[in-house]
Formats: structure tokens, sequence, C-alpha cells
């Protein structure tokens, strides 16, 4: 019933609707270009463009005195751009490794966008209300128009990688191989770099520059781990993207005091840590039961072969011994009983009243390609 | 001391703090985990305040130094499985963490003193207002003392641990070898950020944190080799950043912590610029110096090529010089005349001769 009101309200009510259609567009691109990202381990290029973009914001809004989406959006591009070339510049040109040079232009770019924002703050009689929105974003503050400009640009930067498919492809997995086919790799790189921009850009009304890297790397670690073509992992990071803005914007807003950036991305953390859990093959859990059934196996192997080392001591190989006797073989490991209750029910031996355990001759075939495999020195 | 003054104090020791541990995540090639930690201790701070609900307790140090400890096993744990890949582990860790700092604080909002603001940003100018007082003696800003702690704690680690940071850093697994754990060194390091982080997050913002940290360690990195140089150097630089910072955000009435960033940011353009050695500049003319000495050393190389053998005088007529270099007229022109000036070559009527000098530098060259 609650959940069917909660439905209800996603179509009837405008606000919900349009934060959560907002939050939909920004995961599902954010989710589809971050698979790029996290291939390319990028991951926290990300972070570093989210958080360059913040002076780029104020900027355009210093320049052309208007709070236009299209414009702010424009100046955070840009200066995301910048920072990011600036960063690539740096790693090239200089012994400075990767990791510096991310946080330096991140966190530059950062305190000069906040002295810029102070500044026009205490400026008598700017419209300058509004801005430190984009700190945190602030989802419920999203119009239409927002939506709108947000999906215009998230189709484009879709409709890029669709075109460039193969060619992105090669540069996520052997730029190497595309250089020597006369791909001109860096530019694809630029134009790459240039479609996450866009895609950061999108999200930082609604989850803010702080939080913004979250939407980049946590719907396509999470879609990694469900298969590993790249098209379906994209497709996965798009939805796993979407689904957290939608189920954030809701929850947010049947939850007072509930800010909408921070529930989006706790969403797409539960997300991720379900996929590194239950994911098959890749999944905790199953690598955890196939752990547990190999080691399983391996120690009824090492039973059996002992049981039949210690039968073919004697003139008749079907000669029985006590679990005891069997344990002693494997020094300190102990619970033969148990793993020879199981390789009864298997027909690989068989339990001579209270004279112990011999050996069936299935039993004896598999405890000799045991042997042949492993060799026959006492476990 | 009038506030001005104990302000730019603050700012100064806040720097030198952040920029000491900088150096070493700098070498270590760990400063995202810094940014991260940075973040997290949101997390830690917001839940140590609700436990003893004061904002100045040095149990929130504690926790703050747990959660940054906690953030750096998390991102190696979901980095162990193998199913992601470390900076992913790391971008998925903090944002999760800061968020769970950001929801508590709005839906506590009511009753907690500590808003996100204050926490990203900080806001240096009230710390003044804030004073130590025992038995009603003014020791100065509280800020100033809890700063001047932190930073005596990383002087002092970094003195007594001095050989073994320098060991694990250049050479981890000669480290190992030799006994050490450079695992506990790695958490103690972590540690000593994470008390850094929270102490001057009050100050100057958890994300400006990164700033003092990174920036100058990088420009110092810009221009020495030697650590106990890169420390001394980096502390200056921070100072350099913390009181350049703190004029420029009063003139244009500005956040102090973010003019200290881009100041720290411009020092490091500065010296990325103009480094000797290694800036871009040096670089620039070092390229082009050698896009000439290299020229001038083939045209000797040529001359005493043909020096003595037949077709001598054909091959080093100054006229035709240029086909037999597969050079331009003009570019020839030039090289021959610095070659002159350098003293590899000597013209004499039509023909361009070897000095000894010349002949000496192509034997060289050859012999390599």
């Amino acid at each position: 019933m609650e959940f069917f009101d909660l439905l209800q309200k996603l179509f009837t009510d405008y606000t919900l609707r349009t934060v959560a259609l907002g939050s939909a567009v920004l995961g599902l691109t954010s989710g589809a270009l971050g698979t790029f990202a996290v291939l390319r381990r990028q991951s926290l290029l990300g972070d570093a463009m989210s958080h360059a973009a913040l002076p780029g914001i104020v900027l355009a809004f210093m320049l052309t005195g208007s709070k236009a989406p299209l414009v702010l959006v424009l100046g955070a591009s840009v200066a995301g751009w910048a920072g990011t070339l600036l960063i690539m510049n740096i790693i090239s040109g200089s012994r400075i490794k990767s990791d510096s040079a991310m946080a330096l232009i991140l966190s530059v770019f950062f305190g000069f966008g906040l002295m810029l924002l102070t500044w026009i703050q205490r400026q008598p009689n700017a419209a300058k209300a509004g801005l430190d929105k984009f700190l945190f974003g602030q989802a419920a503050a999203l119009l239409v128009r927002d939506v709108y400009i947000m999906s215009a640009l998230g189709l484009i930067a879709l409709l890029f990688v669709a075109l460039l498919w193969n060619q992105f492809k090669l540069l996520s997995f052997d730029p190497e191989f595309g250089k020597s086919l006369g791909l001109p790799m860096r530019a694809l790189d630029i134009i790459l770099t240039g479609l996450l921009v866009i895609a950061i850009v999108i999200g930082l009304q609604t989850v803010g520059v702080v939080l913004m890297s979250a939407m980049i790397v946590a719907p396509a670690a999470g879609a990694r781990q469900w298969t590993d073509r790249l098209g379906m992992m994209i497709v996965l990071a798009g939805i796993f993207g979407a689904l957290s803005g939608i189920v954030g914007a809701v929850i947010s807003s049947n939850t007072s005091h509930l800010p909408t950036g921070p529930t989006i991305v706790l969403s797409i953390s539960a997300i991720v840590i379900i996929s590194l859990f239950l994911a098959p093959n890749r999944g905790l859990v199953w690598a955890w039961l196939r752990q547990k059934k190999s080691r399983r196996r391996i120690r009824m192997d090492s039973v059996l072969r002992d049981l039949y080392l210690l039968a073919s001591q004697h003139d008749d190989i079907y000669h029985p011994h006590e679990a005891a006797a069997v344990d002693l073989m494997s020094k300190s490991r102990g619970g033969a009983a148990h793993c020879l209750n199981n390789l009864r029910e298997q027909g690989l031996v068989r339990q001579e009243g209270a004279g112990g355990w011999s050996m069936t001759d299935a039993g004896i075939k598999q405890a000799r390609e045991i042997v042949s495999r492993y060799g026959g020195n006492a476990s | 001391m009038s506030p001005q003054v104990e302000i730019q104090l603050i700012a100064a020791v806040v720097a030198v703090a952040c920029a000491l541990p900088g150096v070493l995540l700098v070498l270590r090639r760990m400063v995202l985990m810094s940014d991260a930690i940075s973040h997290a201790i949101l997390f830690g701070i917001v839940i140590a305040f609700f436990a003893t609900r004061d904002l100045s307790s040095p149990f929130l140090v504690l926790a703050a130094a747990a959660t940054g400890l906690l953030t750096v096993v998390l991102v190696e744990l979901i980095n162990k499985t193998g199913l992601v890949r470390e900076d992913a582990a790391i971008g998925l860790v903090f944002p999760a963490l800061f968020s769970i700092g950001v929801i508590l604080i709005s839906r506590y909002a009511g009753d907690i003193h500590l808003d996100i603001d204050s926490v990203l940003l900080g806001e240096l100018a009230f710390a003044p207002f804030d004073r130590l007082e025992f038995f009603g003696i003014d020791f100065g800003p509280k800020a100033l003392g809890v700063m001047s702690g932190i930073l005596i704690i990383n002087i002092v680690f970094i003195v007594i641990f001095y050989k073994e940071l320098k060991l694990a850093t250049f050479d981890s697994g000669l480290a190992a070898a030799l006994g050490f754990t450079p695992a506990i060194l790695n958490y103690a390091l972590m540690s000593i950020v994470s008390v850094t982080a929270v102490g001057a997050f009050d100050a100057v913002g958890s994300i400006l944190v990164v700033a003092l940290m990174v920036a100058p360690a990088v420009t110092a990195y810009m221009l020495t080799d030697r650590l106990w140089l890169m420390f001394i150097l980096s502390a200056f630089f921070a100072v350099l950043a913390a009181i350049l910072g703190y004029w420029v955000s009063h003139w244009f009435d500005a956040s102090i912590a973010g003019s200290m960033a881009t100041m720290a940011g411009l020092i490091f353009g500065f010296v990325y610029l103009l480094a000797p050695d290694r800036g871009l500049i040096a670089i620039a003319r070092r390229k082009a110096r050698q896009r000439l000495e290299f020229p001038q050393t083939m045209l000797a190389i040529h001359l005493s090529h043909h020096e003595g053998r037949a077709g001598q005088e054909k091959e080093s007529r100054l006229a035709t010089l240029h086909h037999h270099m597969h050079w331009t007229e003009k570019f020839t022109v030039r090289i021959i005349e610095l070659a002159e000036r350098n003293g590899l070559v000597i013209k004499s009527g039509e023909q361009l001769l070897l000095t000894d000098f010349g002949r000496k530098i192509a034997h060289e060259t050859l012999s390599l």
C-alpha cells in the first residue's frame, strides 16, 4: 500500500517527479561515461574534474551576471576541462605523479572557486544567492527546464559514445594497438575526457561537487561485477545510476531532513555492496562457496588416498582401518571420520562393523587416480 | 597579539603541519588517500560529537584518526577482493562515509553546532575568538594551541622515524627485507594524516587540507632531490602560502582558506615554470639548446669524416655544404656561424675547416 502511494506520488507530485527524473538522467549519463573512466583507471579523475569545475561556475556567473543553467554548465565544463588538461600536462611534463597532480589541481581549483564564491557573496547587490548549492547540490531546486538541459546534454554525450563506440573501446583496452592502426588516440582521449566532463557537469547541481565522484565510480564498479562485456557494462552502469537516482530522490522526499545528494550516493553504494557480494561468478559469496567446496573436495580426496595407502600395506586391499588411523596419516588435521561418512555415501568406502573402514572397488579406482595425479606420500 | 597576527600565525602553523606529512604522501603516491581521509573523517567527527556533545573534545581527534584508519582499511579490503582496483576503491569508500556524515548532520541539525559548510570549507576568521584559558589566564586562541600540538607531533614523528620513513618510502622491498614492517609505518603515517586533517578542518576545511598537504610538497619536489631539504622547502612554501593567502583574502574580503589554497597553487605554478633544471622554461631552453648543439656536432663529424680524403674540397665547400648535410641553406648558415663561435670550425676562403677542438669533439662523439 505504502509502496503504491509512493509510486503514485512519483507520477503526480510535480517536484518529486522533476527531481527523480533529473537524478535518473544524471545517474544514467554518469554511469555510462563513468564506465570508461573506471576501466581506464581514471576513477578519481572524475573527483578532480568536479572540484575543478567550481571556479568555472563562479566565473561564468561573474562574467555574465546570469544564473541560467546553460551558462553555468558551460563555465563548469570549461574549468573542468582546463583542470584536466593541466593535470595531464603536469604528469607528462614533470616527474610529479598522477595522484599528486590530480590532488593538486582538485584542491587548488576548488580553493580558487571558494575564494571567488566568498568574494562575490560579500559584494552588495549581486543576485548571487544559490551558487553555493553547487557545493552539495540541491536536487529539490531542480526545475523542469534544468531537466531538459540535463537530458539534452546527456543525450549528446551518449550519442557520441554510440558513434565512436569502436574507437572508445580500443582506447579503453588497447590504446597502443589503436595507435598502430593510425587512429588519432590522443584526440579520442580528449573527446572522451570532454564527454566525462559533460556527465559530471550534469550532476553538479543535483549531488554537488563533493559527491559527484561517487556517481562516476560507483555505478561502473557495481556493473563490472555482473559482466565482462563492455556494452553490457555500460547499460548496467546506466541502469544502476538511474535507479539509485530515482530511489535516492524518492527516499529523501519522503523523509524530513534527508538531503538528496548523499541519499543518492548511499543508494548507489548499497547497489555496489550487493554487486560485490552477490554478482554471479565474481561475487564474494559465490567465490567463498566455491572455495569451501574445493577445500572439502581436497580434504575428501586426501582421506580417501590415506585409507588406500594404509590398505595397500596389507595383502588384502579390503583390509579395514579405524578412522583414528587415517587421522594419524594426515598429521594434525583430524576429522577423518566425518569425511569417511561422506565417502561412504558416495560408495567409495565401506564401514565394517566396529572394525573400521575399508575400500570399495570404486574407491580403489578413484584413489589410484588421485595417487597417480598427486603422488603417494602421506598428506 | 592582535587577531590579525593570530590568524596569520594559526594559518602558518596549520599550513606547516599539513605540508610535512604531505611530503611523504607525495613521495609515496598516497595523496589521494589523504583526500579520501580528509572527507571521510566527517563521519568520525559527527559520531564522536554525538557521543561527547563537545566539538573541542580530544575524543574527536581520536575518533577522526580511527575513521581515517577505517578508510584505509576499507579501501585495502575492497582492493584485496580483486574485484575493484585501488583508485575505484578509494572513490567508493570516501563518498559513502562522507554521505553518512552529511545525512547525520542534516537529520539532527537542530541540536548540533556543526554545519557542513564549516567542515568542508572552514573559517579561520573566527578562530581567534575561541580562546584557550586555564585558571583565567589567556593562552591564545584554542586553534593555535591544538594545531601547534599537532605540528609538534608531526615533527617528532618525522625526526624520530626519519631513517625508517626514508627507507620505506624509497625502497619498501629493502625495508621489508631488513625487518621493518612497511604496513605499520604506513598506518602510522595515515594516523598522522588523519589527526592533522581533523585538527585543520576547523580552520581550513577538509578539501583545502588536501591543498595544503600536496601543493607545498610538490612545489618542493620540483626543486630538490634531498628528502630533508624537501621537508624544509615545503614548510617554507606552506608558510608563504599562508601569509600571502591571508593578505589576499584581506584585500578581497574572501575566504581565507580559499585564498591560501589559491596562493599555494600560484606558488606551485610559478615554480613549475621557473624552477632551475626541472621547470617548464628550463626544459624548453635545454631542448632548444640541444636542437642547435646536435647539428653542430654533426657538422664536425661530417668534416672530420672527409678530412684528408679524396673529395674533401667538395664536401667542405661553404656554398654547397647544405646539400651534403641535407639542411636548408638558412639553417646551415646559422649552424656554421654557431660552430665557428664555439670554436669547432674555421672558415678558410671557400672552405670550412675543423679546428683541433672540433676534431676532438667529432672523435669523442664517434668513439662513444
